[in-house]
């Protein structure tokens, strides 16, 4: 995976919040804006986006996908880099937009969005090599990584190197940590007993870890792995890792 | 045939914990060694990309290079039959089996064969087959299907054998060790080879240019079958085939290596045609059958030509986290995993197997391991997409998907039809967004999905304000 920033630091960048952040999560998207703010970036959040496609993409309307691709593309035409909360709406963007795309008129405008989309965690190490003070208590948690930030984006190091500045935190390895929990969109419905299975697996392995937080980056793992501690009883929580560094550096709990 | 339910097959799976527990712990052991035998990234890296070019490059060519591996097998004195279904390929085995009068057969592991039913249209004619390769051997003394396609009887542990054995073979004691199990199984193969008619094999690569026939096994049986009975008959799909002996090599790193972890295989057989004048052993009379069965169809579209790529190493289903869970004898047709997925919908078709492709989660750890770069992923989606193709688009010809379109149901698709004006629409999904977060909470539970989330999981919940409103509330810039 290329981890060559396409872009030197700049001073705006657009932010792309995704469906799912801004149903069911809008607290994690608000601190991505705030910590790119705060490094000193302009951030553009146009009010007009909806959601990548991806949920259409991956049931097979590839039609329904690309038309909401198309809409969202256009709204984030100029030169700036589009920084995403999750590594799997940037994937759908990244990898699957040129495809979506191919052979079609709007061929080479997807492929200049797609090569201008960054993970946040991926943006906030790569490209503005951002310095964090821990300003918590101690705390213990694990780490989730992502199927899509994993293996679309190439995104492994830069989250753990975050949570690793922190130094009242406690980053205990998740055993099996990259197996995928569960989520993958419609299959949590459409496969309910296996995916409610790998759901299971993966809180069982939360909890051998002790951590009192599973942070991750992609906010449908969140949900996916959140419902079920909850539903469990299980004492550990989800948050997103923006969430997570927010408070930790700012101070706000 | 009747439509696949994965999701009901599974069940039974799901709800075994043996069953469970043998599947986990095999697929472990199998990730971590095989993680161990590729630990030189580099080496990986530039290995895996050969392979998949030599894999692209044969099915570039892949008319070409079946005919002029038809010419060198017939030069070498090799018989070549070609097989477009598979009752003509069981015609043909059984056509030349009855020329020679054969009635007892051995077979080495094939999934080609598998895939035919071969042992059942023989066994119907009175021809007595018996699988080799122990795996096979083991499955079929209990009358099951593969579960995996390199460890067929993977789902079984050595108590379960150790009893089916005690049961089945004659004057069998009860034993749990395994050397002693090995050696029960070895004496009734050993007495079998030598009564044998014929032996039955699989191809793991077909060489054009010297009409060679590779065959990668670990038990002997393989080189057994080849060289004891006087009649060999071997079997492949006709996606087999690479142009140069040379290309063989990469390949065999790779199948072993992703397979089994191992660096190379007890015997590597390498047959180029029947026994000639003078040689010791050998059969002394070769066959070729190479089936097609769909796969001119899989292969006449270039995206989905990739899935022929596959060298059947069984990686993706050792790293797959739903083939884990529930083993592979809930997959329909007898590739089960992230391979079955994208092949088995395109050969036994969209109305038997169209649910199939959406039996993963799109966790993309198969294309990670994939020695050939299959991008098994972005096939599934494709598949989806053929699914639930408008009628009017999935006339039969060539490059269409089998039953393409039968999976088209009119309540999906308005849904996202509604769904795609809603989210391409900013006022739209303004509405939207805003009526969820204030009143999502009263959708009732038993909601078609929100019935089967909550089966394990509490149902989300909508947060108070969208992101769009906290990012005009705290005056981000819109533009």
């Amino acid at each position: 995976m290329d981890h060559t920033p396409a872009h030197s630091r700049p001073k705006k960048v657009y932010f792309f919040g995704t469906c799912v952040v801004d149903l069911f999560f809008p607290g994690a998207g608000l601190a991505g804006i705030k910590l790119l703010q705060a490094a000193g970036i302009d951030v553009i959040f146009p009010q007009g986006q909806s959601c990548c496609g991806q949920p259409a993409y991956n049931s097979g309307f590839l039609d329904e996908a690309r038309t909401v691709a198309w809409s969202q593309i256009k709204l984030f035409s100029k030169d700036y880099p589009v920084v995403l909360p999750s590594g799997s709406c940037a994937g759908m963007m990244k990898k699957h937009y040129p495809t979506l795309f191919r052979g079609r008129a709007e061929q080479a405008e997807a492929e200049d969005f797609a090569a201008r989309v960054y993970e946040l965690t991926q943006f906030l190490v790569d490209v503005l090599d951002l310095k964090l003070v821990d300003l918590g208590d101690p705390i213990k948690i694990t780490w989730h990584p992502s199927c899509h930030a994993m293996r679309e984006m190439g995104v492994g190091e830069q989250p753990k190197s975050l949570l690793r500045q922190l130094s009242q935190v406690e980053l205990i390895d998740l055993p099996r940590e990259r197996e995928c929990c569960g989520f993958g969109g419609t299959f949590a419905v459409r496969q309910p007993e296996v995916s409610g299975a790998m759901v299971t697996d993966k809180i069982d392995a939360i909890a051998q870890t002790g951590a009192e937080t599973v942070v991750s980056g992609d906010c449908g793992c969140l949900l996916n792995i959140g419902g079920a501690l909850e539903k469990a009883g299980r004492p550990a929580r989800p948050k997103h890792i923006a969430e997570f560094l927010w408070e930790r550096t700012h101070a706000r709990r | 045939m009747p439509a696949a339910d994965f999701r009901a097959a599974a069940g039974p799976a799901l709800a075994d914990p043996q069953l469970r527990a043998n599947f986990r712990r095999a697929m472990d052991g199998l990730m971590s060694k095989r993680a161990a035998v590729f630990a030189d990234r580099d080496e990986w890296t530039a290995l895996r990309s050969l392979g998949a070019t030599i894999r692209a490059r044969s099915l570039l060519q892949l008319p070409d290079l079946l005919e002029r591996l038809e010419a060198k097998l017939t030069e070498n004195g090799v018989k070549v039959h070609w097989a477009e279904t598979i009752e003509q390929g069981n015609a043909i085995f059984k056509q030349i089996l009855s020329g020679h009068d054969a009635r007892r057969l051995v077979k080495g592991k094939s999934m080609v064969s598998e895939e035919m039913g071969l042992n059942h249209a023989l066994e119907a004619e009175g021809i007595e087959v018996v699988e080799a390769d122990l795996g096979e051997y083991i499955i079929q003394l209990d009358h099951e299907k593969p579960s995996h396609i390199i460890m067929p009887a993977i789902h079984k542990n050595k108590q379960q054998i150790a009893r089916l054995f005690s049961q089945k073979i004659k004057d069998a004691a009860y034993t749990e060790d395994v050397d002693h199990l090995t050696g029960l199984a070895r004496r009734v193969l050993r007495q079998k080879f030598a009564e044998a008619d014929a032996g039955v094999s699989g191809v793991n690569v077909a060489v054009a240019e010297t009409g060679t026939l590779v065959l990668v096994e670990n038990e002997g049986n393989g080189r057994m079958c080849t060289t004891i009975p006087k009649l060999h008959i071997a079997v492949m799909g006709l996606e087999k085939v690479v142009e140069r002996l040379e290309e063989v090599p990469p390949v065999l790193s790779l199948l072993t290596r992703s397979a089994t972890a191992q660096p190379i295989t007890t015997y590597v057989n390498m047959i180029s045609g029947p026994r000639r004048p003078g040689e010791k052993d050998g059969p002394q009379e070769l066959h070729l059958v190479i089936l097609d069965n769909g796969r001119s169809r899989v292969f006449a579209d270039p995206q989905l030509r990739n899935t022929l790529r596959c060298i059947r190493c069984g990686a993706c289903m050792n790293h797959c986290p739903v083939y884990t869970r529930v083993g592979g004898h809930a997959y329909p047709g007898v590739y089960p995993g992230p391979i079955g997925k994208i092949l088995t919908p395109q050969i036994l078709g969209m109305e038997t197997a169209g649910d199939l492709p959406h039996a993963s989660s799109l966790c993309n750890a198969c294309v990670e391991v994939c020695p050939v770069e299959i991008p098994i992923a972005s096939l599934l989606v494709r598949l989806r997409s053929e699914a639930i193709r408008p009628r009017r688009q999935a006339d039969s010809g060539p490059g269409v998907v089998r039953g393409a379109g039968s999976q088209r149901d009119a309540a999906e698709t308005w849904t996202w039809r509604g769904w795609a004006l809603a989210y391409r629409v900013p006022l739209l999904y303004r509405l939207t967004s805003f009526l969820l977060s204030r009143f999502g909470w009263a959708l009732p539970q038993r909601l078609p999905l929100l019935k089967e989330w909550t089966t394990v999981r509490s149902r989300p919940q909508f947060a108070p304000q969208t992101l769009h409103e906290l990012a005009r509330r705290e005056k981000v810039s819109n533009e």
